[in-house]
Protein backbone atom coordinates (compact mmCIF):
# COMPACT_ATOMS: atom_id res chain seq x y z
CA UNK A 1 0.00 0.00 0.00
CA UNK A 2 3.17 2.30 1.25
CA UNK A 3 4.28 1.66 -2.25
CA UNK A 4 0.96 2.85 -4.37
CA UNK A 5 1.38 6.13 -2.13
CA UNK A 6 4.56 6.77 -3.97
CA UNK A 7 3.25 5.98 -6.74
CA UNK A 8 0.66 7.76 -7.27
CA UNK A 9 3.00 10.95 -5.98
CA UNK A 10 5.60 10.40 -8.42
CA UNK A 11 2.31 10.22 -11.50
CA UNK A 12 1.22 13.70 -10.09
CA UNK A 13 4.93 15.14 -9.92
CA UNK A 14 5.92 14.14 -13.38
CA UNK A 15 2.19 15.64 -14.59
CA UNK A 16 2.58 19.19 -12.73
CA UNK A 17 6.80 19.19 -13.88
CA UNK A 18 4.91 18.90 -17.92
CA UNK A 19 2.35 21.37 -16.92
CA UNK A 20 4.68 23.87 -15.07
CA UNK A 21 6.34 24.45 -18.25
CA UNK A 22 3.21 25.35 -20.12
CA UNK A 23 3.10 28.39 -17.56
CA UNK A 24 6.48 29.57 -16.97
CA UNK A 25 7.23 33.19 -18.27
CA UNK A 26 9.42 33.35 -20.92
CA UNK A 27 11.63 35.51 -19.20
CA UNK A 28 12.83 32.63 -16.64
CA UNK A 29 13.79 30.74 -20.04
CA UNK A 30 15.96 33.60 -20.68
CA UNK A 31 18.39 32.86 -17.57
CA UNK A 32 20.99 31.12 -19.03
CA UNK A 33 22.31 29.99 -16.29
CA UNK A 34 18.98 27.44 -15.58
CA UNK A 35 19.11 26.51 -19.16
CA UNK A 36 22.64 25.31 -18.40
CA UNK A 37 22.15 23.56 -15.28
CA UNK A 38 19.50 21.72 -16.44
CA UNK A 39 21.28 20.50 -19.25
CA UNK A 40 24.28 19.27 -17.42
CA UNK A 41 21.45 17.82 -14.82
CA UNK A 42 20.28 15.94 -17.22
CA UNK A 43 23.67 14.23 -18.34
CA UNK A 44 24.50 13.21 -14.64
CA UNK A 45 21.59 12.04 -14.74
CA UNK A 46 21.29 9.73 -17.11
CA UNK A 47 24.80 8.75 -16.95
CA UNK A 48 24.46 7.59 -13.34
CA UNK A 49 21.33 5.65 -14.28
CA UNK A 50 23.51 3.89 -16.77
CA UNK A 51 25.83 2.99 -14.41
CA UNK A 52 23.48 2.16 -11.63
CA UNK A 53 21.89 -0.48 -13.72
CA UNK A 54 24.88 -1.91 -15.30
CA UNK A 55 27.03 -1.95 -12.22
CA UNK A 56 24.84 -1.52 -9.18
CA UNK A 57 23.23 -4.93 -7.08
CA UNK A 58 22.19 -3.33 -4.18
CA UNK A 59 25.05 -1.66 -1.77
CA UNK A 60 27.14 -3.43 -3.98
CA UNK A 61 29.23 -3.47 -6.98
CA UNK A 62 29.10 -6.33 -9.45
CA UNK A 63 30.76 -7.35 -12.95
CA UNK A 64 28.30 -9.27 -14.40
CA UNK A 65 26.34 -9.77 -18.01
CA UNK A 66 25.57 -6.36 -17.77
CA UNK A 67 28.78 -4.97 -18.91
CA UNK A 68 28.16 -7.21 -21.81
CA UNK A 69 25.24 -5.23 -22.31
CA UNK A 70 26.89 -1.71 -22.10
CA UNK A 71 29.59 -2.36 -24.55
CA UNK A 72 27.07 -3.78 -26.77
CA UNK A 73 25.28 -0.57 -26.40
CA UNK A 74 28.25 1.46 -27.00
CA UNK A 75 29.39 -0.30 -29.79
CA UNK A 76 25.85 -0.36 -31.83
CA UNK A 77 25.35 3.55 -30.88
CA UNK A 78 28.86 4.50 -32.33
CA UNK A 79 27.77 2.30 -35.64
CA UNK A 80 24.81 4.88 -35.46
CA UNK A 81 22.20 2.26 -35.37
CA UNK A 82 18.42 3.32 -34.56
CA UNK A 83 17.19 3.63 -30.60
CA UNK A 84 15.38 0.22 -30.68
CA UNK A 85 18.20 -1.75 -32.56
CA UNK A 86 21.23 -0.35 -29.70
CA UNK A 87 18.48 -1.76 -27.00
CA UNK A 88 17.84 -5.33 -28.63
CA UNK A 89 22.01 -5.20 -28.75
CA UNK A 90 21.90 -4.66 -24.79
CA UNK A 91 19.47 -7.12 -24.55
CA UNK A 92 21.33 -9.94 -26.67
CA UNK A 93 24.64 -9.18 -25.05
CA UNK A 94 23.50 -9.85 -21.71
CA UNK A 95 20.88 -13.01 -22.78
CA UNK A 96 24.20 -14.40 -24.93
CA UNK A 97 26.57 -14.17 -21.47
CA UNK A 98 24.45 -15.81 -19.49
CA UNK A 99 23.58 -18.51 -21.93
CA UNK A 100 27.31 -19.14 -22.14
CA UNK A 101 27.55 -19.19 -18.41
CA UNK A 102 28.62 -15.56 -17.28
CA UNK A 103 27.21 -13.13 -14.83
CA UNK B 1 -1.25 18.50 -47.22
CA UNK B 2 -2.57 15.06 -46.58
CA UNK B 3 -1.41 12.90 -43.41
CA UNK B 4 0.20 10.19 -45.19
CA UNK B 5 2.29 12.64 -47.31
CA UNK B 6 2.98 14.46 -44.62
CA UNK B 7 7.15 13.93 -43.14
CA UNK B 8 6.92 14.94 -39.32
CA UNK B 9 3.76 12.04 -39.13
CA UNK B 10 6.23 9.49 -40.84
CA UNK B 11 9.19 10.12 -38.22
CA UNK B 12 6.66 10.33 -35.42
CA UNK B 13 4.89 7.34 -36.66
CA UNK B 14 8.16 5.12 -37.00
CA UNK B 15 9.33 6.15 -33.38
CA UNK B 16 5.64 5.63 -31.85
CA UNK B 17 6.12 2.31 -33.18
CA UNK B 18 9.79 1.51 -31.78
CA UNK B 19 9.49 3.63 -28.77
CA UNK B 20 5.97 1.40 -28.18
CA UNK B 21 7.81 -1.93 -28.68
CA UNK B 22 9.70 -1.43 -26.34
CA UNK B 23 6.89 -1.22 -23.50
CA UNK B 24 7.28 -4.78 -23.38
CA UNK B 25 10.21 -4.65 -21.30
CA UNK B 26 9.55 -1.92 -18.65
CA UNK B 27 6.28 -4.11 -18.53
CA UNK B 28 7.95 -7.27 -17.74
CA UNK B 29 10.94 -5.81 -16.05
CA UNK B 30 8.16 -3.82 -13.62
CA UNK B 31 6.34 -7.24 -12.38
CA UNK B 32 9.75 -8.74 -12.25
CA UNK B 33 11.02 -6.20 -9.79
CA UNK B 34 7.44 -6.52 -7.69
CA UNK B 35 5.05 -4.69 -8.91
CA UNK B 36 1.37 -5.75 -9.37
CA UNK B 37 -0.29 -5.54 -12.87
CA UNK B 38 -1.90 -2.19 -11.72
CA UNK B 39 0.79 -0.44 -10.53
CA UNK B 40 2.68 -1.59 -13.80
CA UNK B 41 0.28 0.19 -15.64
CA UNK B 42 -0.62 2.91 -13.93
CA UNK B 43 2.94 4.50 -14.02
CA UNK B 44 2.78 3.66 -18.12
CA UNK B 45 -1.08 5.70 -17.76
CA UNK B 46 -0.08 8.30 -15.69
CA UNK B 47 3.38 8.66 -15.33
CA UNK B 48 3.87 8.48 -18.92
CA UNK B 49 7.80 9.24 -18.92
CA UNK B 50 10.27 6.48 -20.23
CA UNK B 51 13.20 7.35 -18.17
CA UNK B 52 11.42 8.26 -15.16
CA UNK B 53 9.41 4.89 -15.30
CA UNK B 54 12.51 2.87 -15.45
CA UNK B 55 13.97 5.02 -12.54
CA UNK B 56 11.34 4.30 -10.53
CA UNK B 57 11.25 0.64 -10.72
CA UNK B 58 14.63 0.27 -10.93
CA UNK B 59 15.09 1.87 -7.44
CA UNK B 60 12.50 -0.54 -5.71
CA UNK B 61 13.93 -3.04 -7.86
CA UNK B 62 18.22 -2.84 -6.25
CA UNK B 63 15.60 -2.38 -2.82
CA UNK B 64 15.65 1.13 -2.05
CA UNK B 65 12.79 2.88 -0.83
CA UNK B 66 9.58 4.28 -2.23
CA UNK B 67 10.56 7.47 -1.65
CA UNK B 68 13.97 7.22 -3.02
CA UNK B 69 11.98 5.86 -6.21
CA UNK B 70 9.81 8.73 -6.42
CA UNK B 71 13.07 11.11 -5.63
CA UNK B 72 14.47 9.85 -8.71
CA UNK B 73 11.87 9.88 -10.94
CA UNK B 74 11.22 13.08 -10.24
CA UNK B 75 14.49 14.24 -10.71
CA UNK B 76 14.77 12.53 -14.24
CA UNK B 77 11.45 14.13 -14.91
CA UNK B 78 12.88 17.32 -14.79
CA UNK B 79 13.37 18.18 -18.41
CA UNK B 80 10.07 17.59 -19.58
CA UNK B 81 9.28 20.65 -17.87
CA UNK B 82 11.96 22.18 -20.39
CA UNK B 83 9.80 20.45 -22.61
CA UNK B 84 6.51 21.58 -21.85
CA UNK B 85 8.15 25.52 -22.60
CA UNK B 86 9.47 24.82 -25.75
CA UNK B 87 6.53 23.21 -26.80
CA UNK B 88 4.41 25.86 -25.55
CA UNK B 89 6.64 28.48 -27.62
CA UNK B 90 6.07 26.24 -30.41
CA UNK B 91 2.64 25.53 -30.59
CA UNK B 92 1.09 27.56 -28.40
CA UNK B 93 -2.03 25.16 -27.22
CA UNK B 94 -4.82 27.07 -25.36
CA UNK B 95 -7.62 25.43 -23.49
CA UNK B 96 -7.77 22.13 -22.65
CA UNK B 97 -5.18 21.13 -25.14
CA UNK B 98 -2.70 22.38 -23.07
CA UNK B 99 -3.80 19.78 -20.20
CA UNK B 100 -3.47 17.20 -22.97
CA UNK B 101 -0.46 18.51 -24.72
CA UNK B 102 1.19 18.39 -21.34
CA UNK B 103 1.06 14.55 -20.49
CA UNK B 104 2.30 13.49 -24.01
CA UNK B 105 5.37 15.90 -23.37
CA UNK B 106 8.04 13.45 -23.37
CA UNK B 107 11.43 13.05 -25.45
CA UNK B 108 10.38 11.41 -28.81
CA UNK B 109 7.48 14.37 -29.43
CA UNK B 110 9.35 17.35 -28.37
CA UNK B 111 12.12 15.72 -30.61
CA UNK B 112 9.78 14.65 -33.60
CA UNK B 113 8.29 19.02 -33.03
CA UNK B 114 11.92 20.51 -33.04
CA UNK B 115 13.37 18.92 -36.02
CA UNK B 116 10.31 20.49 -37.76
CA UNK B 117 10.41 24.06 -39.19
CA UNK B 118 6.79 24.62 -40.81
CA UNK B 119 4.61 25.08 -37.54
CA UNK B 120 1.37 22.33 -39.33
CA UNK B 121 4.48 20.06 -39.08
CA UNK B 122 5.57 20.66 -35.73
CA UNK B 123 2.02 20.39 -34.70
CA UNK B 124 1.55 17.08 -36.71
CA UNK B 125 4.76 15.29 -35.19
CA UNK B 126 4.33 16.45 -31.52
CA UNK B 127 0.70 14.95 -31.73
CA UNK B 128 1.10 12.27 -33.95
CA UNK B 129 4.25 10.81 -31.90
CA UNK B 130 2.99 11.93 -28.50
CA UNK B 131 -0.40 10.36 -28.81
CA UNK B 132 0.88 7.32 -30.96
CA UNK B 133 3.60 6.55 -28.15
CA UNK B 134 0.96 6.88 -25.29
CA UNK B 135 -1.76 4.47 -26.83
CA UNK B 136 1.09 2.18 -27.89
CA UNK B 137 3.62 2.36 -24.97
CA UNK B 138 0.40 1.39 -22.77
CA UNK B 139 -0.57 -1.93 -25.09
CA UNK B 140 2.95 -3.01 -24.96
CA UNK B 141 3.32 -2.22 -20.78
CA UNK B 142 0.57 -4.75 -20.58
CA UNK B 143 1.45 -7.24 -23.01
CA UNK B 144 4.98 -7.27 -20.80
CA UNK B 145 3.31 -7.16 -17.48
CA UNK B 146 1.01 -10.14 -18.17
CA UNK B 147 4.09 -12.26 -20.03
CA UNK B 148 6.36 -11.28 -17.86
CA UNK B 149 5.67 -14.11 -15.92
CA UNK B 150 5.10 -16.87 -18.92
CA UNK B 151 8.50 -15.38 -20.27
CA UNK B 152 10.55 -16.58 -16.92
CA UNK B 153 13.30 -14.93 -15.62
CA UNK B 154 13.53 -11.41 -17.33
CA UNK B 155 17.49 -11.84 -17.05
CA UNK B 156 17.49 -14.86 -18.76
CA UNK B 157 16.01 -12.97 -22.21
CA UNK B 158 18.68 -10.19 -21.26
CA UNK B 159 15.83 -7.43 -19.97
CA UNK B 160 18.28 -5.63 -17.60
CA UNK B 161 20.71 -5.65 -20.28
CA UNK B 162 18.31 -3.55 -22.28
CA UNK B 163 17.95 -1.00 -19.93
CA UNK B 164 21.44 -0.13 -19.56
CA UNK B 165 21.07 -0.16 -23.04
CA UNK B 166 18.79 2.19 -23.46
CA UNK B 167 19.72 4.76 -20.86
CA UNK B 168 23.11 4.69 -22.70
CA UNK B 169 21.09 5.51 -25.98
CA UNK B 170 19.11 8.38 -24.18
CA UNK B 171 22.56 10.00 -23.03
CA UNK B 172 24.59 9.25 -26.14
CA UNK B 173 23.44 12.29 -28.19
CA UNK B 174 23.70 14.67 -25.39
CA UNK B 175 27.85 13.71 -25.26
CA UNK B 176 28.65 16.27 -28.07
CA UNK B 177 32.25 18.53 -27.21
CA UNK B 178 34.32 18.08 -23.67
CA UNK B 179 31.99 19.43 -21.45
CA UNK B 180 29.45 16.83 -21.82
CA UNK B 181 31.88 14.07 -21.74
CA UNK B 182 33.46 15.56 -18.43
CA UNK B 183 30.01 15.93 -16.33
CA UNK B 184 28.91 12.22 -17.74
CA UNK B 185 32.19 10.98 -16.65
CA UNK B 186 32.02 12.86 -13.54
CA UNK B 187 28.39 11.46 -12.26
CA UNK B 188 29.79 8.25 -13.32
CA UNK B 189 32.31 8.39 -11.23
CA UNK B 190 30.70 9.71 -8.33
CA UNK B 191 28.26 7.46 -8.49
CA UNK B 192 30.19 4.41 -8.32
CA UNK B 193 31.59 5.78 -5.21
CA UNK B 194 28.12 6.11 -3.39
CA UNK B 195 26.44 3.48 -4.40
CA UNK B 196 28.39 1.40 -1.17
CA UNK B 197 27.87 3.48 1.37
CA UNK B 198 24.66 5.64 0.46
CA UNK B 199 20.75 3.10 0.21
CA UNK B 200 19.79 2.63 -3.19
CA UNK B 201 18.37 5.23 -5.36
CA UNK B 202 20.61 8.03 -3.41
CA UNK B 203 23.73 7.56 -5.34
CA UNK B 204 21.28 9.04 -8.37
CA UNK B 205 20.86 12.34 -6.14
CA UNK B 206 24.36 12.72 -5.57
CA UNK B 207 25.17 12.18 -9.21
CA UNK B 208 22.45 14.74 -9.87
CA UNK B 209 24.20 17.21 -7.10
CA UNK B 210 27.32 16.84 -9.27
CA UNK B 211 26.20 17.94 -12.19
CA UNK B 212 24.34 20.93 -10.95
CA UNK B 213 26.99 22.21 -8.93
CA UNK B 214 29.03 21.49 -11.59
CA UNK B 215 27.10 23.55 -14.11
CA UNK B 216 26.50 26.60 -12.02
CA UNK B 217 30.32 26.69 -12.02
CA UNK B 218 30.97 25.63 -15.46
CA UNK B 219 28.26 28.53 -16.57
CA UNK B 220 30.12 30.98 -14.00
CA UNK B 221 33.47 30.40 -15.83
CA UNK B 222 32.12 30.52 -19.02
CA UNK B 223 31.10 33.93 -18.71
CA UNK B 224 33.99 34.22 -16.64
CA UNK B 225 31.84 35.87 -13.95
CA UNK B 226 30.86 38.84 -15.33
CA UNK B 227 27.26 38.41 -15.58
CA UNK B 228 25.27 39.30 -12.02
CA UNK B 229 23.02 36.21 -10.86
CA UNK B 230 20.09 38.31 -11.31
CA UNK B 231 20.08 40.66 -13.89
CA UNK B 232 18.02 43.77 -12.55
CA UNK B 233 17.88 45.38 -15.99
CA UNK B 234 16.83 42.06 -17.79
CA UNK B 235 14.17 44.24 -19.76
CA UNK B 236 16.46 46.51 -20.93
CA UNK B 237 19.18 44.12 -21.51
CA UNK B 238 16.79 41.81 -23.54
CA UNK B 239 15.64 45.34 -25.60
CA UNK B 240 19.82 46.00 -26.39
CA UNK B 241 20.21 42.33 -26.85
CA UNK B 242 16.81 41.83 -28.78
CA UNK B 243 18.15 41.55 -32.52
CA UNK B 244 20.80 38.29 -31.56
CA UNK B 245 17.59 36.48 -31.55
Amino acid sequence: MNLWLWILIACALAYLTKLVGYFVPARLLENPRIMHIAGTMTIGLLASLTVVNAVASGQGLVLDARIGALVAAAVALWLRAPFLVVVISGAAAAALLRLLGWG
Amino acid sequence: MKLRESPAFKIALSLSIATGLYGVSFGALAVASGFDFWQTMVLSLLLFSGGSQFAFIGVVAGGGSGVAAMTASALLGLRNGIYGMQINAMLRPGGWKRYVSAHVTIDESTATASGQSDPDEQRRGFWTAGIGIFILWNIFTAIGALAGDAMGDPKQWGLDGAAVAAFLALLWPRLKGREPWAIAAACALATILAVPFVPSGVPILVAAVVAGVIGWFSHARLDEGLEPDVDPYAEKHQREHGGKK
